[in-house]
Parts: structure tokens; sequence; C-alpha cells
């Protein structure tokens, strides 16, 4: 039986048992009597019950059963000729399973081609085992709730209680996501690292990853140079173009504008923050870069790279404009107005104002945007992959080429990648370092965001 | 006692938009008395306040008429210099709201942007006389550098005042100074003020009708906008002219 048969089944015994205890229900409220539940609280209580039962013992056994039928396939005799556990024997039984559920159509390996109909059996099995036993429990969580259809049930509160526990489960699927994208990246990480000194790699000062020393791979995976052209490119020229305009558009907005301009004004600000960051990209390819290194031949500088630091610096920075401005808008707008009042009472003009009493006392909140800023920065990988270069130099001259770490991890997992040489194992490694940066960053801004305002509140 | 009020308002209408907050207030503001204005919330005393230095200024929906003069010169005049006008005329807001600073770059914030003190010196002279006038000196003097946002509510207002006094204002608006404070903070203030009136014309908005009483000279009664009774404090409280102030003060209403 297919998963949408069995689905539409328990949705359907779900619905019949909403109807049978809201009738029921129904039936007890003849009296001008008041009760705590409502009929249709009897209802969801056990149309719940008739649903979440399944539903749980379904996400536990898609965990569980793959191991179990594949169990199942290696007792049988014919897979006494499998090879030891390792890298061989897991593909040839995944192969057997491609070929069972009919995903392959041919067998590269023949002994796949035996084990496939052995795998179709213990399958079909399994899925019996785990249809009878869905159609059970809903079965019987409906035929337990109903026994508590009574007048003085207070199916009401049940309801909610279960419903909070729906949405906690929601709001730890995204938190449990997280971490096992964060334990895949450490795992993967640590058999870079198994592989490369951790030294090496991250106070090593030489990256080309493509010419690799297999005896001395670390040699050649230095991170500097990538984490300064991350550093230059998104916390240097990036903020140099987004924190003065973004400030100073946020001042304009909150404190000059008047709210005619500031209506039609700052949702334009907001749609540069929509733009595709691919546009960004070819923006800064094809439009930025040739003018940034015209700009620099004209200027004297003859080595100035097409693909330099500035031109994807510059663009970064006006992609992150409207996230620091709104920011900057935000704490500039949490000062109390009774501040700028004071100050204006003193005879203090708007720009002494903002300058000596708005900025200062929005500064933490400043500061905390434009440390998120960079966090974005840092991460953004669009306009580094189309207008960075792929050279890793390590150099402070914004007219050379720079690379960044994720335009790296790009290339490192671009094309033929082979998921056991340090090469591309690299790329985790970078990613992690990356994520553990961003993950300070944030915290820090975090940290200082709250402090801020709580000191006004 | 000087011949000619401080300031003078003639026929001061007040608008909000399409709502009229202010209608046909005429005063005069003296040296040397600190004048209260009563009435209920909401009646526009705060608002007439504000007009007096003009921070409504800052409300863009504010619209202001009539005639106001300080030292007959009219303050809504085009070549009438804003920042110059609320240099002379300083205002104390109902809730403190000292600036996120140190208590000493509190008070020498005003003398620091009109440029008032000469030297490092001259600036800490004004910022001690200012405080010795708020009556803050001696509470604060060890701990200048500390943030005037860790004071107590009742020195916090006091610091205001010494700020507000720094730039040496001829006029100084108070808007419910003690709203916001207990009664010994309040008690402090009350006194401060009539410490302040030798030196300086004073206006004082208050709720509080004891309060108009012990600190005024002349108190002016609001009422839905319109100035309802002005004249001598003693007058006002032991002899009304009018039956809506007795009624006000008597706790009729209000």
């Amino acid at each position: 039986m297919s998963a949408l048969a069995l689905a539409l089944i328990v949705a359907g015994l779900a619905l019949i048992g909403w109807l049978v205890a809201r009738a029921r229900a129904a039936a007890f409220r003849n009296g001008s009597q008041r009760f705590s539940s409502l009929p249709g609280h009897h209802g969801w209580y056990v149309a719940l019950w008739v649903i979440v039962p399944p539903l749980a013992f379904l996400a536990i056994w898609s965990a569980v059963s793959p191991a179990l039928v594949t169990e199942a396939v290696v007792a049988q005799p014919a897979a006494a000729a499998l090879p030891p556990p390792g890298f061989d024997r897991a593909s040839i039984l995944s192969e057997a399973r491609a070929l069972a559920e009919g995903r392959a159509y041919g067998a590269f390996n023949d002994l796949s081609a035996r084990l496939a109909p052995f795998y179709a059996v213990a399958q079909a099995r399994y899925d019996w085992i785990a249809t009878a036993a869905a159609l059970l429990l809903a079965f019987a969580g409906g035929g337990f709730a109903f026994t508590h259809v009574r007048p003085d049930f207070r199916a009401r509160t049940r309801v909610e209680r279960i419903v909070m526990g729906l949405l906690l489960a929601a709001s730890l699927i995204a938190i449990l996501t997280t971490i096992g994208i964060v334990a895949s990246l450490l795992y993967e990480a640590a058999r870079f690292f198994r592989m490369v000194p951790i030294g090496d790699f991250l106070f090593g000062t030489h990256w080309s990853p493509q010419v690799l020393d297999a005896r001395d791979p670390g040699a050649n995976l230095g991170a500097v140079p990538l984490f300064w052209g991350t550093f230059f490119i998104g916390a240097v020229i990036a903020m140099a173009v987004a924190i003065p305009f973004g400030l100073m558009s946020a001042v304009y907005l909150t404190q000059y504008a008047a709210p005619s301009v500031r209506r039609w004004m700052k949702p334009i600000l907001e749609v540069l923050a929509g733009v595709p960051t691919v546009v960004y990209g070819y923006f800064a390819a094809l439009t930025v870069a040739p003018a940034v290194r015209d700009v620099a031949v004209s200027l004297g500088v003859t080595w100035a790279s097409s693909e330099s630091a500035l031109a994807a610096g510059l663009v970064m920075g006006v992609m992150i404009i409207p996230f620091v401005s709104s920011m900057a808008d935000d704490s500039l707008n949490a000062v109390p107005s009774a501040m700028r009042d004071g100050s204006l009472a003193m005879g203090a003009t708007s720009s002494e104002t903002i300058r000596k009493v708005m900025i200062p006392a929005a500064l933490p909140g400043v500061v905390g945007g434009v440390l998120l800023a960079i966090s974005r920065a840092i991460g953004e990988t669009m306009i580094v992959v189309m207008a960075a270069s792929g050279v890793a130099t390590l150099t402070a001259n914004p007219f050379a080429s720079a690379t960044t770490v994720t335009r790296q991890i790009v290339d490192l997992l671009t094309g033929e990648a082979e998921f056991d040489s340090p090469k591309t194992l690299a790329a985790f490694a970078l990613g992690l370092t990356l994520f553990i940066v961003t993950l300070l960053l944030n915290i820090v801004a975090l940290t200082v965001v709250k402090r801020y305002r709580e000191a006004y509140e | 006692m000087t011949d000619s009020p401080k300031m003078t308002a003639r026929h001061v209408n007040v608008h909000y938009g399409p709502k009229q907050a202010i209608a046909d207030v005429s005063i005069d503001i003296e040296q040397d008395r600190v004048v209260a204005f009563i009435g209920p919330s909401g009646c526009g005393k705060s608002t007439f306040l504000r007009t007096l230095n003009r921070m409504n200024d800052t409300v863009p929906s504010a619209r202001v008429e009539g005639d106001i003069r300080l030292d007959g010169q009219d303050i809504y005049a085009p070549e009438m210099d804003v920042v110059q006008l609320r240099a002379r005329v300083g205002m104390v807001f109902q809730k403190p709201n000292p600036f996120p600073k140190s208590i000493y770059e509190n008070v020498a914030y005003g003398p620091r942007i009109h440029g008032l003190a000469a030297s490092k010196a001259d600036l800490d002279a004004v910022v001690e006389r200012s405080l010795t006038r708020a009556g803050l000196w001696n509470e604060v003097k060890d701990r200048l550098s500390d943030s005037g946002t860790a004071l107590s509510g009742g020195q916090q207002q006091r610091l205001c005042i010494a700020r507000a006094i720094a730039v040496d204002p001829e006029v100084i608006l108070m808007d419910e100074p003690c709203s916001a404070l207990d009664p010994i903070a309040t008690a402090k203030i009350e006194e401060l003020i009539h410490e302040l009136r030798g030196r300086y014309a004073i206006a004082i908005v208050t709720h509080n009708m004891q309060q108009a009483a012990r600190v005024s000279q002349r108190t002016a009664f609001f009422h839905l906008g319109t100035l309802v009774e002005y004249g001598a404090t003693s007058d006002i409280f032991t002899n009304p002219r009018q039956e809506r102030t007795k009624d006000y003060i008597t706790g009729r209403y209000g």
C-alpha cells in the first residue's frame, strides 16, 4: 500500500472520529448546563489521537526500517558472498536497493542483481508491518480518546496541550536540522584534519588546492589568503561603502525626511535587499569590474586586475546598504524622542543633535547592526563567485585580485569531486571555520543589541 | 521688578492638523516671577508652553498663530533664529531626560554647542556653577564622570535643570517637572524653583494645585484649549472670579 493511500485512510479515520465524537458530545448538551468544552473540542481531541500516534510511529519507522531491511537481506545465504563491511559492501547493497525499488535499470555488479529480489521481498514485508501497525495505532488512539468523550472531560485544555506539543515539535525540527548540518560539517572537517594538520590549514599562507603534494597536502592548503580576502572584501571594502551610506540614509530617513518622503523612500531602499544576489553578481562582473579596472588604468595603475577586490567589495557594500540602514533606522527610532527634544530645547541644531546625542545613544544598536552586516557579507557567495578571482593572493591592494572562502568552497565542490581527497574535504573545513566566525559575530552582535535595548526599557 | 514683561503672548492659536488645541490665549511671563499653568489633562497647557520656545516646530502638523514676543521681539518672525531663541528660553521636561553621557558632559553640552566657554577652566566653572545652582553639586562633585542616567530620578531632573541653566537662559519653561518624582525629590525641585526665581523668568506646567500654590506668584487656568482665568496665585486660589476655576480648584472636576 502506498504512503499516500495510508495517509488518506488515516485522515479519513480522523474525520470519522471527529464527526462521531462531536455528535456524541453534542448529545450531552441538551440542558442549560455549562460545559468546559464545546463539541468541536471533543472532535478535535479524538481526531488528533487518530492522527498523531501513527504519524509519530511512521517518523520513527522511516528512520529505523532501512537498517532492518538491510539486515534481513544480509541474513540471506546469497549474501554470504558480500565483501566485508566497508565502502564496496555499502555500494553493492545500495545498488541492490536501487534495483529493487526500480530506480536503476541495470546492475553494475551482478551480486547486486542477485540480492535485489531479496530486497524487494524484505521491503514489501516491512511495508506491510508498518501499514498494519500505523492503522492499528490510529484505531487504538481513536478508541482510547473516544472513551474520554464524557460531559465532564476537559477536551479543550487537552487539545490546547496537544497543539502546543505539535508547535514545539515544529520548532525542534528546525533546531535539529541545524544541529544535523553542523554535525555533518564537523564530521567531514574532522576527516580533513586527519589528513592535513590544523596548524597548516589555519596559519599557512599558500593556497593552491589544484596541485597537492600527496606527502604534504597541508603545504598548499593554507587558508590565510582566503580569510584575508574574505575580510578584505566583506569587512573592509564592503563596509566602507555600506556603513557611511547606510547610516546617512537612516539618519536622513528618521530625522529629516518628511513623512511623505519617508513613505516612498524607505520601501525603495528595502527593494534593494530583495534584488537576487546573482543579479548583483553579474552587475559586479560585467559593469563594475571593467569600470574599476579602467579607472585604475587611467590613474596610472598598470597591473589592475579585472577581477579586483574593489569591484566585488563595492557591489557587496551596495547590497548591504539596506541592511545597515534598516538596523540603524531601528536603533535611532528606539532612542527616546525626549532625548532629541532635550537637545533641541537647549538650542542645538538638528545635525548637532544627531551627531552628539542621537548617534551616541544609538551606537550600540548601530554597531550590532554593522556586525550582523559583516557576518552576512563574509557569508555572501554569489557576488564573489561571479566577480572575485579564483586565485588566492595575499594582498591589501584593492585593484589586485582577491578570493574569498565562499568562492573557494564553490570551486572545490564543483566539477569532479572525490569525497576522500583533502582537496574536496578542505571545502568542509573552510565551511566550518566560516560558520564558527559568523556564529561568533552574530552572538556578539545580538548581545550588544540586546543589552542596548534593555537600557531604554 | 521690571516694567515690561519678559515674554508676552497675544491671541495665540495652535492647531494640530485640523484640530484646534489652543484658542486665543494671551499671557505675560514676567521677570523674577513664576507663572503656573494649571488645568485638567488635555487642556492645552503643555502645548502652550511649547509655543514659547517653538518646540512645536518639531511636530510637523502643528501650526501656531498669534503674536509671541521675547523682550519685544517676535519669536515667530522669519528672521528669528530658533537656535538662539531656545538658548534664551530653556526647557525642562516632564520625564527627566539626561543624555546618555557623563554628568559633566550633560551640563557641558549646551555651553559647548554655543561656544560659551573659552577654555577648559571656563567650562569647568560653568559646570560647577550650573550644578551648584541646581542644588546638585554637593551630591555629584566627586563623580562627575559617572553616567547621568545612573542618577536617581530626582537627581536626573535637577541635572536637566542644571543643563538648562548652563547656557544662561533668560526664561525657563518647566513641563510638569515633578510628575515623575517622589515627594522628597519634588520638595527639592520646588525649593530650587524658589531659588531660581530671582534670576530667571519661569513658567511651570503642573497638575498639582498645591504645587502651583506653593511655587508660583501668577497662575493661569486652562480649560479645553482656552485660558479661563489668569491672575495672582493668591487670588486664583482664594477668590476665583470664574465659576469654572472655582470648580476645578475645589476638585469638582478634572
